[in-house]
């Protein structure tokens, strides 16, 4: 068995999720945007800034609010010579943990020098906030080296006071995989790009999966002797998909259907199209579609969908235990 | 032998569509701050914490329990997180248990939850994979074709699911914390309603909902130091298969029948039907009720939808196995703790306080959560008695 190229592909997962604060991290927010810094006192006298919900000690809700200065001292701190695209800096920055004045428990926040000898553990530092803060922590677009003049300034230009109370914020979240198929994957979907689908037989209990991952699930052991399916097969269920489902493209209504190919003995799914939905049932006998062979890829989306064909619907009980020569009727 | 261990206090928050006013850390300290209440204990009477919800994806936190420690009391005891998707009420409440059975801890907090307004489960549940075409169409997509066989099979009438959307709903309505209050509902409006997933229509589904639950076990050596008539614990049981190998049963899952086997055993029950006075069973989609009334024992293989069109799972049909008298996941459906709920309003109905949804002199109950491809289990049975 020759083993192919193990197969690779990226894969974007993300959303923006819409999140609410509660009254401790929505006063925190609110008070950003009016460029203000505010912590909360615990049971035992310390201030945390930013603000928890609940006193780490007692558990009891926490409500007591204390303005904090916009200035304070580093506590520890660590260079990142390259950024990444999602660090808030393009240029050369440290993460810092700050102690703000009037505070007992240090923030993380960044720290903006020109180079890391710049740095250094208890050096002042003084927040530099964006011009049109939107209540967020990135309204403090970072700490720089404290500068009396330079904290006047930003004093001056407070921000215009937007009273209402932020409740709720957007938080989008993404990742970029880099899915790798494995070795099983791999070999079915160069078999997919020619065309074939291929199963792999369980060498327990002689059951062939498609498509195959490599083991038996029922089993527990490794499968390898690989199986030339059909391309024709049995309906064993399906759902007639009447909602837009998000992020999906296909438009309802749509089938999905619950397929058995000739000589596997588990369905897997698809779509199926060229049919009354009405007369779609079990046992109907369907076979692929494929896409033009020039666009062929490693991808099931080879096959476009599944369609009826004239054969006799397979009884309830070989559906999935025919041969790979089909349904003789 | 296991010690004895007793649900000793219940705390859930309302559900509803969006807890806007409250972040998650809030959702769940609202529902552990009732449980302590309702125990009459601190948050110092704890020796651990067992924290479970689904999937991360659902609200985008990663590893909330980290987070989730402050709100819950956790710090400085043992606080660990359950996940087995869609069941994951039931196994955290099990895990919990279990802590207490063998006496690793006395007394133990555990809290379950779901804040589904910070995103969309049906985009989480659907999401493209890698080679793949897009074709997951969130967990009805999934279950619908199990349900279309279970239909096929039993020859059920095409009504079974209808009534069950009805009957679970007029539950709800007598549950002041369900989420969905439809005491109107009729089975005409349940048949018009769109179809989502056929044979799945919009009113035979779950909402989506936030919410927490929580609840306190206790020692049998601790029980009295709680003023709540104790829900003794007599069965746990959980089980897990593949979801899918070459001829598995997807319309009556192995595990469920093992689980239920098991669970039955520990509690000396032969004969569920007849033995527990009332049951809270996972049904997200109708068709679930007759296909778990089969799969856990309350009926012979095919007859389970003959117990629904007779009445003998509705409260207001007096019948006589009453299902989800509080709603059930059809009328609230905060998805991490759905399966909880059931092991909690199980409690309650054996503690006797289930107020309008409550069955007159429950003395034995189950609750049941199911999830991931029908391919995780949790039961438990709960009595008012002790022996």
């Amino acid at each position: 068995m020759t083993q192919p190229e193990v197969l690779s592909q990226e894969f974007e997962l993300g959303y923006t999720y819409t999140r609410s604060t509660g009254p401790i991290v929505g006063r925190f927010l609110t008070e950003l945007r009016r460029k203000k810094l505010v912590g909360i006192k615990g049971s035992d006298g310390r201030v945390y800034a930013p603000p928890m919900e609940f006193d780490p000690q007692t558990t009891e809700a926490l409500s007591e609010f204390v303005e904090v200065g916009q200035s304070g001292e580093v506590v520890s701190w660590c260079w990142v010579s390259e950024p990444r695209a999602s660090h808030p800096h393009s240029k050369p920055f440290a993460w810092a943990l700050i102690r703000l004045d009037g505070a007992d428990v240090p923030m993380l926040h960044s720290v903006c020098t020109a180079t890391e000898a710049g740095m250094r553990t208890g050096m002042r530092v003084s927040a530099q906030w964006v011009d049109k803060p939107q209540g967020s922590i990135t309204d403090i677009a970072c700490f720089v080296p404290e500068n009396p003049a330079a904290a006047a300034e930003g004093l001056e230009k407070e921000a215009e006071t937007d009273q209402e109370m932020i409740k709720g914020i957007e938080v989008p979240v993404s990742l970029t995989y880099q899915y790798t198929a494995g070795e099983a994957t791999s070999r079915y979907l160069s078999e997919v790009r020619q065309g074939q689908l291929t199963g792999q037989r369980c060498p327990r209990c002689r059951k062939v999966y498609i498509p195959p991952r490599g083991s038996c699930p029922a089993c527990g052991v490794a499968t390898d002797e690989e199986v030339a399916l059909s391309d024709k097969c049995t309906v064993e269920s399906f759902t007639i998909v009447h909602i837009p489902i998000p992020g999906n493209p296909i438009q309802p209504p749509y089938i999905i259907a619950n397929l058995v190919a000739d000589g596997a003995n588990i369905s897997f799914i698809h779509l199926l199209s060229e049919c009354v939905n009405e007369e779609v049932r079990k046992g109907q006998r369907v076979q692929a579609v494929w896409k033009p062979m020039e666009e062929w890829d490693y991808a099931m989306d080879n096959i476009r969908y599944f369609r009826p064909i004239d054969e006799p619907d397979v009884p309830v009980d070989r559906i999935g235990k025919l041969p790979v020569s089909g349904w003789e009727g | 032998m296991a010690n004895l261990a007793a649900v000793v206090g219940i705390g859930q928050t309302r559900y509803e569509t969006r807890r806007g006013d409250v972040s998650i850390a809030g959702l769940v300290h609202e529902a552990a701050l009732r449980a302590l209440q309702d125990a009459d204990l601190g948050w110092n009477a704890i020796d651990a914490v067992i924290i479970g919800k689904a999937p991360d994806m659902f609200e985008g936190v990663v590893m909330p329990e980290i987070y989730l420690a402050d709100a819950l009391g956790g710090n400085g005891k043992p606080m660990l997180r359950v996940h087995t998707a869609g069941s994951v009420g039931g196994s955290t409440a099990l895990v919990a248990a279990s802590h207490v059975q063998s006496g690793t801890f006395r007394r133990v907090l555990t809290v379950t939850f779901e804040k589904q307004s910070e995103s969309n489960a049906m985009w989480a549940l659907s999401s493209k994979h890698p080679f793949s075409p897009h074709l997951n169409a969130g967990a009805g997509g999934y279950f619908a074709p199990i349900m279309r066989e279970y239909i096929r099979r039993s020859k059920a009438p095409y009504d079974v699911g209808i009534k069950v959307a009805v009957k679970d709903r007029l539950h709800g309505a007598r549950n002041p914390l369900a989420h969905l209050q439809l005491p109107n509902i009729t089975t005409q409006e349940v048949e018009a309603s769109p179809m989502l997933w056929d044979p799945i229509r919009f009113l035979e589904s779950c909402p989506s909902s936030d919410g927490a639950c929580a609840m306190v076990i206790a020692d049998e050596s601790l029980v009295h130091e709680s003023p709540q008539r104790p829900a003794w614990i007599k069965g746990v049981a959980m089980r897990s298969e593949p979801t899918m190998y070459a001829g598995r049963d997807e319309v009556n899952p192995q595990a469920g029948r093992a689980c239920a086997a098991d669970v039955y055993r520990q509690a000396g029950i032969t004969h569920p039907r007849r033995e527990l006075d009332c049951a809270e069973i996972y049904v997200p989609f109708s068709w679930y009720e007759p296909m778990w009334l089969e799969n856990l024992g309350f009926a012979e293989q095919g007859q389970g939808w003959k117990l629904t069109m007779a009445g003998a799972t509705s409260l207001d049909e007096a019948g006589d196995i009453p299902w989800n008298c509080s709603g059930g996941v059809l009328s609230s459906n905060p998805i991490g703790a759905s399966g909880m709920i059931r092991f909690a309003e199980a409690a309650r109905q054996v503690r006797g306080d289930a107020g309008q949804h409550q069955v007159d002199g429950a003395a034995t109950a189950m609750g049941h959560a199911y999830g991931g491809g029908a391919q995780f289990f949790a039961m438990w049975i709960v009595s008012s008695g002790k022996a």
